[in-house]
């Protein structure tokens, strides 16, 4: 049985279906364009851009070498000529090694997100859709985690682990881990009985298809914006396991290590010793604020 | 409601189980033979055998397992590597100078919070209201460990006001409520105050907004209630969420007490943990962090009870 | 909005799925049973079972609609959902044209998911909001292979058929719509995968009356389009009775009355179909009600009362109602109309039952 053709001008309408489908930009379009008109958002990702540009492009951007010391020129202030921020207990020129520190903090600071997202949001998504046993056994494991506090968890699992840049993906991963996916098991609880779900079942579509079209797209949205959220943290922890000694060790500049080897230098140059927190603070501040962004924008429906 | 406390009661049960797991596979996590932190160097094969045997590392892990979990009901958390001691004993004051720093932090991020985030959803939008939040998003954003250095920057190594290393008076660790010893309570405890003011304001002040949006309040306000009388009816109605943020608040300080511990030498569970993970001395890093878990595991319990109490209408599995 | 009219309408002898021919009802239904057990688990209270579907039988014939009504919890919505397989049925067959359902021989549920569609009540809860309505409409027919610009191509036709243009509406977002408009998106859905029978739970309640009577129409015409078999299921009396060619009543979990559309409102027999069709609001002043003809609120699914599940709001109620539940059995003076009551069966016992 065909359906029978009931307009003849139908049968133009599927170019004009087509221009209008670049012109309607989608639910992501509307967020993105809800996004630039954020003042506060646009002001926090110009920075954390220039801040990650500048991490990327480091070796072009950094006015010194970041590991040249110099007996003579050490802890010098800021505004010191040829040392814009300074420089550190070991006469290295401060600016630079922030610039270079960017590079570490950052990806400590994003990879656990990512890797969390990925693999508490999918245990999450899997929990929810298929309930039962399935979620009993990974909700209750999350739960266990969940009875740790989250920055003792990381020290513990470094800690146990030994100092090192891996040791503090792993230990901020599983840290991550269990919140991303009770959000995600949530969601996906609640959207799994939303009747689309169940007319999708009824056309008799395959489980993957089902999860790809109908439910990811609904689950992504929760789960970015509380992923998102933890971007915040994750830099502050991760630069405080480094300034515990458990992240990279010297001479490679991280801020949080340098916060931490310049902390005996703290009654001579107190200034510089606080400067590289300054730049936990501000990219964290900034990724806490797109977060609020995005959660509002992803808010309202139009 | 006794029959969800029993059962609550219950369920943390197997949480503190699968907590005892994860702190006895901490050990296993680490790198290399666990036996060697506690071998000699110049071991023979047969000492080492001995030795191996003695801890009874020779023998499957669940074995393993059960025979620490009976020691550790019995308060046997094993030796430190370092010191030679009990584990317990050095934990256990440890945990006490944390819970002074804790309920310090408490009470100053906690009152503060909860002051600052009912006024600003009193007066939502207004000045205050955004000043309020732009407090709460900077608390939440501060790496805290970095704010104790800048505190200290500021009031020991400028001022000279307060002193900027240890719990008491030439570097003693007992606890007496005098100004010697609240003098360096004051820094670490502003500094550990600051996350949990910050959260717990923007929590009770998005709670106090939605509740005076409810219709009961437009209700109130339509018979004339007077306001004081209206602000009690809000609070009452925004208390679970807030005891519930705040419970939990509370439970995270135990670990993020941790780096400002670092930072003010203060002499509690982190700066144990600290030296315990550069020494290699898994021991005391085992016992701290169980013992620290299972206040934990205590606290939410109080907390989910508590809220019960508040709120019969909370029912959760 | 456009108008489709001019519909070509294909004859049903055209539909080579036809395999019963025209006398073969297109479903059977024998006692169906769902029971969902509430509580138990770890510490909870011993668990218990709702009886929200509980033997539950009836046929649909070839291109007509059958109206399921009754209260709300009485069972309408999981009958629904049990006849699409999306809650798996506890027990009883379902027979689509003439095969059965099930793993021994017959169809299989993807089978028949393939001939039987719904639409739900809830008309933006059962669009995901995530996708433009057109990729809804498509996805059915994607998940069975037809390409993407085909099933696109068709859910726009579809479109227009429900009287939504293309143009305007293929690229919309659910929240876009309104939920007249919404509504008929599910429809289109549903046409899109070409079933023989469509279960339309409560598709139009949540609609205005105008839009009601609109979607209605539009329901009409797409079943003389494609030759389709309605099930019907609503509370709305007058709804029902517009659209239905017979007529089921449901009362927890149970059929009490089943008959064709005239014959059932003009006499109904079961007490409980009495009183609902009595409650409805009466256009003749004159014949306004004063007592309400049914009070109370159905008892607890969980524990029905034994024997007639109607008794305890029952008029007629008497010790043998209590005693046995009554068999669904067709009334002697006309046996289109079938009734579950000891009052109207034949030697029951009660005080009304009429002689042999």
């Amino acid at each position: 049985m065909a359906h029978a053709t009931t307009d003849t001008a139908l049968a133009g309408s599927y170019g004009a279906a087509a221009a209008a489908a670049a012109k309607t930009p989608g639910y992501w379009g509307g967020v993105w364009r809800k996004l630039r008109r954020d003042p506060v958002t646009v002001v926090c990702m110009a920075v954390v851009l220039l801040i990650v540009l500048a991490a990327i492009f480091a070796p072009f951007v950094a006015p010194n070498d970041p590991y040249a010391t110099s007996m003579t020129r050490r802890l010098k202030p800021i505004g010191t000529d040829g040392h814009l921020l300074g420089t550190d207990e070991l006469g290295r020129d401060m600016l630079s090694r922030l610039i270079y520190g960017g590079r570490i903090s950052l990806f400590t600071g994003l990879t656990p997100v990512f890797l969390a997202t990925l693999i508490g949001g999918g245990l999450g998504l899997l929990a929810g859709y298929f309930g039962g046993l399935v979620n009993t056994a990974v909700m209750r494991t999350m739960d266990v985690f969940y009875a740790f506090p989250s920055v003792l968890l990381a020290v513990a699992i470094s800690g146990a682990l030994g100092a090192g840049l891996l040791n503090v993906l792993i230990a901020l991963t599983v840290v991550f881990i269990p919140p991303i996916c009770r959000i995600a098991e949530s969601v996906t609880t609640q959207i799994r009985t939303e009747d689309y779900v169940d007319a999708a079942r009824a056309t008799g579509a395959s489980t993957p298809r089902i999860i790809g079209t109908h439910i990811l797209p609904n689950v992504l949205g929760p789960v970015f914006i509380y992923a998102s959220s933890l971007i915040s943290v994750s830099i502050v922890v991760a630069s405080g396991l480094a300034f515990l000694g458990l992240g990279v060790s010297p001479p490679q500049a991280d801020w949080g290590l340098m916060l931490n080897t310049l902390r005996q230098a703290i009654y001579i140059a107190p200034v510089n010793a606080v400067v590289p927190g300054v730049m936990i603070f501000i990219t964290s501040m900034c990724f806490n604020m797109m977060s609020d962004g995005l959660r509002s924008a992803m808010d309202v429906k139009d | 409601m006794l029959f969800y406390v029993i059962r609550r009661l219950l369920y943390a049960v197997p949480i503190t189980i699968g907590v005892t797991i994860v702190c006895f596979s901490l050990i296993h996590l680490a790198p290399g033979d666990p036996l060697s932190t506690v071998l000699p160097d110049n071991a023979s094969p047969e000492v080492a055998a001995q030795i191996r045997a003695a801890y009874g590392f020779d023998k499957p892990l669940p074995i393993q397992y059960l025979v620490w979990l009976g020691n550790v009901a019995q308060g046997d958390f094993g030796v430190s590597v370092q010191s030679r001691r009990p584990v317990l004993g050095d934990v256990l004051p440890a945990v006490r100078n944390t819970m002074i720093l804790a309920f310090a932090a408490v009470l100053l991020g906690f009152s503060f919070g909860i002051l600052a985030g009912a006024v600003a959803g009193h007066v939502e939008g207004s000045l205050l209201d955004k000043a309020v939040t732009a407090f709460a998003i900077t608390g939440v954003s501060v790496p805290h460990y970095w704010l104790g250095l800048v505190l200290v920057v500021v009031f020991a190594v400028n001022l000279g006001m307060l002193p900027a290393m240890g719990m008491g008076p030439g570097g003693q660790s007992g606890f007496t409520i005098d100004w010697a010893h609240l003098k360096h309570l004051i820094l670490p405890a502003i500094t550990l105050a600051v996350i949990p003011a910050g959260i717990i304001a923007r929590s009770v002040r998005a709670t106090v907004a939605e509740v005076r949006k409810r219709e009961f309040v437009s209700a109130l306000r339509a018979k004339g209630m007077p306001r004081p009388r209206i602000f009690l009816h809000v609070a009452k109605n925004a208390a679970p969420v807030v005891l519930a943020v705040s419970g939990l608040q509370f439970a995270q300080l135990l670990g993020g007490s941790i780096l400002v511990e670092m930072v003010f030498s203060w002499p509690g569970t982190g700066f144990l943990m600290n030296s315990a993970i550069f020494t290699r001395d898994l021991p005391v890093l085992q016992g701290t962090i169980l013992v620290l878990s299972l206040f934990f595991v205590l606290i939410n319990l109080i907390v989910d009870v508590l809220q019960v109490v508040f709120d019969p209408r909370i029912k959760r599995a | 909005m456009h108008d489709t009219s001019q519909a070509a309408t294909l004859p049903i002898a055209d539909d080579t799925r036809d395999r019963g021919g025209p006398m073969q009802p297109l479903l059977i239904v024998e006692d169906l049973k769902k029971h969902f057990p509430i509580g138990g688990g770890f510490l909870r209270k011993a668990p218990s079972v709702v009886r929200a579907v509980d033997g539950v039988s009836f046929h649909v014939d070839k291109g007509r609609t059958l109206g399921i009504v009754g209260e709300s919890g009485c069972g309408k919505s999981t009958t629904a959902r049990l006849l699409t397989h999306l809650i798996p049925p506890d027990a009883g067959s379902i027979v689509f044209d003439g095969d059965p359902v099930g793993p021994y021989g017959g169809i299989t549920v993807a089978d028949l998911r393939k001939q039987m569609q719904m639409v739900f009540q809830d008309s933006y809860s059962s669009l995901n909001p995530r996708l433009p309505i057109v990729d809804s409409i498509a996805f059915g027919p994607k998940a069975h292979g037809t390409p993407t610009r085909k099933a696109r191509a068709d859910a726009e036709e579809l479109l227009g058929l429900v009287g939504l243009n293309p143009r305007q509406f293929a690229r919309r977002y659910p929240h876009q719509l309104s939920g007249g408009q919404r509504q008929r998106v599910n429809i289109a859905r549903a046409l899109a995968m070409k079933p023989r029978l469509v279960v339309l739970d409560e598709a139009v309640s949540a609609l205005d009356k105008s839009v009601e009577a609109q979607v209605l129409n539009l329901l009409a015409r797409l079943k003389e389009q494609f030759s389709l078999t309605y099930i019907f299921i609503s509370h709305d009396l007058n709804v029902v009775q517009y659209i239905s060619d017979r007529v089921l009543v449901m009362y927890l979990g149970e059929v009490v009355e089943i008959g064709d559309v005239d014959d059932l409102y003009s006499a109904p027999s079961h007490p409980y179909t009495q009183a609902l069709l009595s409650s409805r609001p009466s256009m003749d002043p004159a014949r306004r009600r004063i007592a309400p003809p049914l009070t109370g609120d159905p008892p607890n699914p969980v524990n029905p009362p034994s024997g007639c599940r109607f008794r305890t709001r029952c008029p007629l109620a008497e010790p043998i109602c209590a005693a046995r539940a009554p068999e669904l059995a067709a009334l002697p003076d006309r046996p289109g109309q079938s009734v579950a009551c000891h009052a109207r069966g034949v030697g029951t016992g009660h005080s009304l039952s009429p002689a042999a």
